[in-house]
């Protein structure tokens, strides 16, 4: 069974977002990048099942060579190599592609990722993905299982509650919590990290759907309300003839 | 040329999700100078779908294939992708639901199309540049995205667009099938498991009431859930009530959790953190309760009380019954 997991680079959680000084672009200055942490889902559980049925883990980025920092932090939490597609990811379809090539060349019978990323909160790529490949796209799963060597089971998550999926491979499925409890690396596997193979390839050539044009922040709170403990009940009255919430 | 709606049904309704849908596809219809139409699947009440006239829907396709009842990604698509050519569909829209996420991005492939989810206002449209401003870096920014294909395909962010309410207009509702097949139902689900709720789904409530660590245990969730059941809300809750299985998964908001945007969110025992504003921090209002007055959530927020929980909250709930609602 060969699993292919693609992960994101993103802004590690607690940073400040700033953007460019005319607002184009984001501004990278100080942010630290961590793998996307819905993507560490679908990575610890894609390990987990090798662990148990065997086969390989592969993970994928399309990213520039900045990225690869955190690609090999994939590899040390227990990746056996790792693909990194050599371009700046410039939108949720181009990104489809890339991957959609890769799986295809690599005959991949596993797709995961994450369910979107907490930067473009895009939330688009793995149905994208499947469906240029043609196959089916489980998506949010926050349980994945094989029953047998060709099928799998997943429980997605669905407005309300959930619904249980038996697929044969191959399908993409995005990972949510709580699929796995995501593993950090360990010593030995920052040593092993730095042998595995990164292979660097250049992007098959497609078009963008979307041109970002420039970012802006919400307006700040007009600061907080204090209500008195002692007379806590005042506050739902606040909230029905100030705020006009109730 | 027209606006093409996907509509989507709850417990026979049509959700509120959806009514925010179907007004912004009118408002884009108008200033686009034609129709907005809708298609619904599954189990919708008629009645439902022809109040969907007062979101400015002028006709709605229905598809109710006794098939169509569980959510199969293969089979709606094929239902929505007719619908859109009959239609002639050049702006597709829907809500950033999960089942809105499985359509929109097979949907945006298969017609060749720009897509935009997380869509928080209506779009900026001259001559032939349509743009639109979408929710980006988890609530903490905004981003202007140009749709730069023919067909346009943009999922609506929840709570974020207001519903027209035009009363009196109906919508046509006319049957729609659309020939699927067997092969079409392969990927159907083996069993839907529905959560008991007082009828709020979270990710639909208006006002939602959560509870973090500060709660101290499971025994103590009554005060968030009579909270919440006298003022009509869904209950959510922070990472670690969750992961130490406090509540279930579904409940829990945040960055790595679901993202909610009530009108007004309720926290009681939580401190705040980053990731956990990042799933709320586009509600319009914010409630803290918190006994730390240096709690960061209180930053946040638009009202506050600094306080103990279980001396606070009791006072809160008899306070809420009284209202008249
Ligand atoms: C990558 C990553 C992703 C994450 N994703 C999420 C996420 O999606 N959602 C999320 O919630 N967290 C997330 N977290 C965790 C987050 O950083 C915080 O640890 C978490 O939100 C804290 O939960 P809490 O506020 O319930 O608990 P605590 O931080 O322990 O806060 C408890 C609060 O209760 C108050 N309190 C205690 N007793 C009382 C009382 N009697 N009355 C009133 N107040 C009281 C305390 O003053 C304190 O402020 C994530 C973290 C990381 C690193």
């Amino acid at each position: 069974m060969k699993i292919l997991v693609c992960i994101s680079n993103v802004p590690d959680t607690t940073s400040k977002i700033n953007f460019t000084s005319d607002n184009a672009a984001f501004d990278k200055n100080g942010v630290q990048f961590v793998i996307n942490p819905w993507d560490e889902y679908a990575l610890t559980r894609a390990i987990e099942l090798k662990e148990e049925k065997g086969g390989s883990v592969s993970v994928l980025n399309v990213g520039e060579a900045d990225t690869e920092q955190n690609i090999r932090k994939a590899l040390a939490i227990g990746a056996d190599d790792a693909i990194r597609v050599n371009a700046h990811p410039k939108d949720a379809f181009f990104v489809a592609q890339q991957i959609a090539h890769v799986a295809k060349e690599g005959a991949y019978d596993i797709i995961l990722m994450g369910k979107e990323s907490i930067d473009y909160n895009g939330f688009q790529v793995h149905g994208m993905v499947g469906e240029l490949l043609g196959i089916p796209a489980i998506t949010p799963a926050f349980k994945l299982d094989m029953l047998d060597d060709t099928t799998a089971r997943l429980e997605k998550e669905i407005e309300g509650g959930k619904e249980i999926v038996e697929v044969k491979l191959p399908f993409v499925a995005s990972a949510q919590q709580p699929m796995c409890e995501p593993r950090i690396p360990n010593m030995r596997g920052i040593m092993t990290a730095r042998t595995k193979p990164l292979n660097v390839v250049e992007p098959v050539s497609t078009e963008t759907k979307t041109e970002y044009t420039s970012y802006s922040k919400p307006e700040k709170k007009g600061g907080v309300r204090m209500v008195d403990a002692a007379n806590a009940g005042e506050l739902i009255t606040l909230l029905r003839n100030e705020a006009k919430v109730l | 040329m027209s606006v093409l709606v996907f509509v989507e049904g709850y417990n026979g309704e049509v959700k509120k999700s959806s009514l925010e849908a179907a007004s912004y596809g009118s408002q884009v219809a108008k200033a686009l100078g034609t129709d907005a139409k809708a298609v619904a699947i599954g189990e919708v009440k008629e009645e439902a779908l022809a109040a969907l006239g007062a979101q400015g829907i002028s006709k709605v396709l229905y598809d109710h294939d006794d098939r169509l009842h569980n959510f199969v990604a293969e089979a709606y698509l094929k239902v929505i992708a007719q619908a859109a050519a009959q239609e002639s569909a050049k702006v597709i829209v829907f809500s950033n639901t999960n089942v809105g996420a499985a359509l929109g991005s097979r949907l945006a492939v298969r017609l060749n199309g720009s897509l935009a989810t997380n869509v928080t206002q209506l779009p900026e449209i001259s001559g032939d540049s349509f743009t639109v401003t979408r929710g980006v870096f988890s609530g903490k920014a905004f981003a202007q995205v140009k749709l730069t294909s023919d067909v346009k395909l943009i999922a609506v962010k929840k709570n974020t667009i207001e519903i027209l309410n035009d009363a009196g207009t109906t919508a046509a509702v006319e049957p729609f099938s659309t020939g699927l097949s067997d092969a079409d139902f392969a990927a159907a689900p083996k069993e839907t498991v529905l959560q008991e709720t007082d009828g709020v789904l979270l990710q639909e409530a208006e006002i939602v009431v959560s509870g973090g660590r500060g709660l101290k245990g499971p025994e103590n969730w009554h005060l968030v859930e009579d909270l919440a059941k006298a003022l009509g809300a869904a209950t959510a809750c922070s990472k670690p009530v969750s992961d130490q299985d406090w509540r279930p998964h579904s409940e829990h908001v945040g960055q790595t959790g679901i993202t909610i945007s009530p009108n007004l969110y309720i926290a009681i025992g939580i401190s705040g953190a980053i990731q956990h504003l990042a799933g709320v921090n586009s509600s319009k209002v914010i409630v803290v309760i918190n006994k730390d007055p240096e709690a960061p959530f209180f930053k946040a927020a638009d009202y506050g009380i600094v306080g103990d929980a279980f001396e606070v909250v009791p006072k809160l709930i008899e306070a809420a019954k009284a209202l008249d609602r």
